[in-house]
């Protein structure tokens, strides 16, 4: 027998969970998502209870690992509730001072805050934390209050009312008006409108219908799906089932890519314990309706993310795309009506039958509504997820919330849709995000991710890398991305190496235009982009490339060289000792000098060389500084001279 | 892996064809590779051709059909650890196990493999040895890092 019969059942169960609760009582919780347990989260976790224990507050203090709160750059993140004290970069080692300081004598430990590197201020709270103080986070908030084992917790605040909600005060024709109304777009990529999708679901004549949950986030550098499915299983189950009920489907897939494990395991879990509280089965919470979800776990396959290809695989096939003569909508799944959105697209579902239509477009621009994650990695101060309204310019995410770019060096694009997206110049940064503002600028919106590249990214060396990736994960169904793309990415890689020729150019173009226009699937269509915008922004660097033989932002192994600037070596022997192979001649007070014959160019030296003698170069295109005389060589120290 | 475990994978799935991956998905992670013997048993049990079980375990990414070494190391290439040098933490430890990705060394110690984004971005670059990651790599770290397996 379910739990939980009824609405009323439902509030009322609410209330014995929130009873059990002091909202005062002191809580550690520790980000348990995938970047922070990476840095040691579990650890600290550990630290905190054993050390909880010891001190005889196991009773009045709760200790839980919740889904990822975005900051990850500052991994472990641990916040002590109810005061909201934010604690970055928390090892096990640091868990006994805070135990005894904050909660036992309600201190702060100044020491593991957050410090302005502009101001040098501490902030104590999460919400002053300039990373944070900027973002609009509806969906992404919640997961630090979240243990996403427990489904109490999402309870708690308010979980499953949206269900309770739609299941016994509308009709699936209401729900679907709400969701057309607030001009809900998918968050997977296209941004087609969810309402109008699930509409021709509905009206479809076949049964039966399906509601899949696209989580197979194959976008290189983007894991926003990941943090919500790890984090807050159970808003995504509740769009999820509010789905089913709109268009009549009783049957919803996960399909989750397996290289995901922790995602894999809490959406089980989650299901697991909807099913025992009758959020999911048969007549739930008494309203007659039926609905169960499986799991499907991707089995590594960029392509499977593209709508067809995912429901193929599903069949238990391999996964190609399908022409959409008719629409997945229509004929998905099984031939039959499918509604397949992305995991975040499901996620804002509840916020919008609980809140209204009325409520989510105040957020957003014209045309894309509602808040929007990215995933802002890549060469930034502050890596993580961020939660924004759409319609933010992208000089305002990478500057105020993600702080610019570290080590003083330049910025130079912003890529953002992943591998179907393109490259933004610095010029457009003011640019607001959203879908048709992206696409105008030959990017797109993708699932979210937004790569910052620096002035040491080659974009040569960009785009070949995409079209690499593209090339590897064609699923040579069709000739123009199987075929094409592997000649672009012969004729890129030539140019990395040095090996580019006059006319390269335009049989790239060529061979981009031909892949547009006429392969099968929308990454097919969409492969070229990363060549092309680079072309639109950079073409001066694939001109050097190709005239001079000479990588600008010095990327490029073949077309770059390493050297010691003898002026600078303080014969510290720490290259020499580190090079792999043996490439660097020195000793205890003899300048160093690099072997070209032997040299790799791996670069290590150049990593390794400290940053205050700088002596390592790295040059393109310019002639190797012959090695200084062996008389020369010898260091006579000041402090030594007698 | 003997008869009996295939058996309870597939009787876990209920035996349905439609299950193929999320079984070989199971074996897989459990003998860490697809001998063929237990390829022919799924594909009785299941009632679907040979021929169509190779397909999907040469096209998805995640099923291999020769043996894992001892260690497997998956060098991440998503596009921020790229941007971070990645391909050059690659070189490395190409250059140090003497196997391309794709590959297992002659003593079973390791097998390489690249994947296209573990999700740890902040971490970048990331590499992942037997599902422990390892962030914030630099080529003279990873060289000391292999050290540590036998």
């Amino acid at each position: 027998m379910p739990l939980i019969n009824s609405p009323a059942e439902l509030e009322e169960f609410r209330q014995g969970v929130l009873a059990k609760r002091d909202p005062n009582a002191p809580c550690v919780s520790v980000c348990a998502g995938a970047g922070c347990v990476a840095s040691g989260a579990n650890e600290v976790i550990a630290a905190f209870k054993a050390e909880i224990e010891k001190q005889g507050l196991q009773a009045s203090v709760e200790t839980k690992g919740t889904g990822c709160p975005g900051f990850c750059e500052r991994g472990p993140v641990v916040v002590i509730y109810p005061e909201e004290i934010c604690y970055l970069q928390v090892t096990a080692e640091d868990v006994p001072e805070i135990v005894a300081q904050t909660l036992k004598e309600k201190k702060v430990v100044e020491r593991l805050l957050y410090v302005d590197s502009a101001t040098d201020e501490k902030a104590t709270l999460e919400s002053d934390i300039p990373f944070y103080k900027h973002q609009e986070r509806l969906l992404l908030g919640s997961n630090i209050k979240i243990d996403p084992k427990n489904i109490d917790d999402y309870l708690a605040l308010g979980g499953y009312s949206a269900l309770a909600k739609a299941l016994s005060e509308m009709t699936a024709d209401q729900v679907l008006e709400e969701v057309k109304k607030s001009n809900l777009r998918g968050r997977g990529g296209g941004g087609f409108p969810a309402g109008r999708k699930w509409e021709g679901s509905r009206d479809a004549p076949d049964d039966p219908k399906y509601v899949i949950v696209n989580a197979d986030e194959g976008d290189p550098g983007a894991f926003m799906d990941r943090a919500l499915l790890e984090g807050n299983p159970h808003s995504i189950l509740e769009g999820l089932i509010i789905g089913g009920y709109t268009i009549g489907a009783h049957e919803g897939y996960i399909y989750v890519r397996q290289e995901y494990p922790l995602a894999v395991e809490n959406i089980t879990l989650a299901i697991k314990q909807a099913e025992e509280y009758g959020f999911l089965g048969e007549n739930i919470l008494g309203s007659g309706f039926d609905f169960v979800v499986k799991v499907h776990k991707g089995a590594g396959a960029f392509v499977c993310g593209e709508s067809t290809a995912l429901m193929t695989a599903l069949e238990g096939r391999v996964g190609e795309p399908r022409p959409k003569y008719i629409r997945s909508n229509i004929k998905g799944l099984w031939e039959k009506p499918s509604v397949l959105n992305n995991v975040e697209t499901w996620a804002n579902v509840p916020l919008i039958v609980n809140h209204g239509a009325d409520w989510f477009t105040k957020y957003g621009t014209e045309t894309s509504k509602g808040t929007k994650i990215f995933s802002l990695v890549g060469k930034i101060k502050n890596t993580g997820l961020v939660e924004v309204p759409m319609g933010m310019t992208l000089h305002d995410i990478i500057y105020k919330i993600g702080g610019g770019v570290p080590d003083g060096k330049k910025f130079k694009a912003v890529q953002t849709g992943g591998p179907s997206g393109g490259c933004i110049p610095e010029s457009m940064l003011d640019l607001p995000v959203g879908f048709d503002e992206l696409s105008k600028v030959g990017s797109m919106m993708g699932s979210g991710g937004m790569i910052v590249m620096d002035e040491d990214t080659c974009m040569v060396d960009v785009a070949r890398y995409f079209i690499d990736f593209l090339t590897d994960e064609s699923c040579g169904k069709c000739v123009p991305c199987r075929e094409g793309l592997r000649q672009m990415l012969k004729i890129l890689t030539n140019i990395t190496k040095g090996k580019g020729k006059e006319g390269d150019i335009e049989t790239l173009e060529d061979l981009s235009f031909t892949a547009k226009a006429a392969a099968l699937c929308a990454l097919g269509k969409s492969a070229p982009n990363p060549f092309l915008s680079t072309l639109n922004y950079f073409r001066e660097e694939y001109e050097a490339h190709i005239k001079d033989k000479r990588c600008p932002a010095r990327s490029c192994k073949a077309l770059i060289d390493f050297h010691i600037d003898p002026a600078k070596c303080q014969a510290c022997m720490i290259c020499a000792k580190k090079c792999p192979v043996g490439a660097i001649d020195g000793g205890k007070n003899k300048i160093h000098v690099i072997d070209q014959e032997k040299c790799t160019k791996c670069g290590t030296c150049f990593e390794v060389c400290p940053s205050r003698f700088a002596a390592v170069q790295k040059t393109s295109a310019e002639p190797v500084p012959p090695p200084i005389p062996e008389e020369e060589r010898t260091i006579v120290r000041k402090s030594k001279k007698k | 892996m003997d008869n009996e475990r295939i058996d309870q994978i597939i009787d876990k799935h209920h035996g349905e064809a439609s299950s193929l991956i999320q079984v070989l998905l199971d074996i897989q992670s459990e003998n860490h590779w697809l001998p063929k013997e237990a390829l022919e048993k799924v594909s009785e049990r299941l009632q679907v051709p040979l021929a169509r079980i190779q397909h999907i375990a040469t096209f998805y990414k995640a099923f291999s059909l020769v043996p894992k070494g001892r260690h497997e190391i998956h060098v991440c290439l998503g596009t921020a650890c790229h941007v971070r040098g990645a391909p050059r933490i690659l070189d490395t430890v190409q250059d140090l196990t003497g196997i391309k990705p794709g590959e297992t060394d002659l003593d079973l110690k390791f097998s390489l493999e690249t994947v296209n984004c573990l999700g740890c971005c902040a971490l970048g670059p990331v590499v992942e040895i037997d599902g422990k990651t390892h962030g914030k790599m630099g080529t003279s770290k990873a060289a000391d890092m292999l050290k540590s397996y036998d």
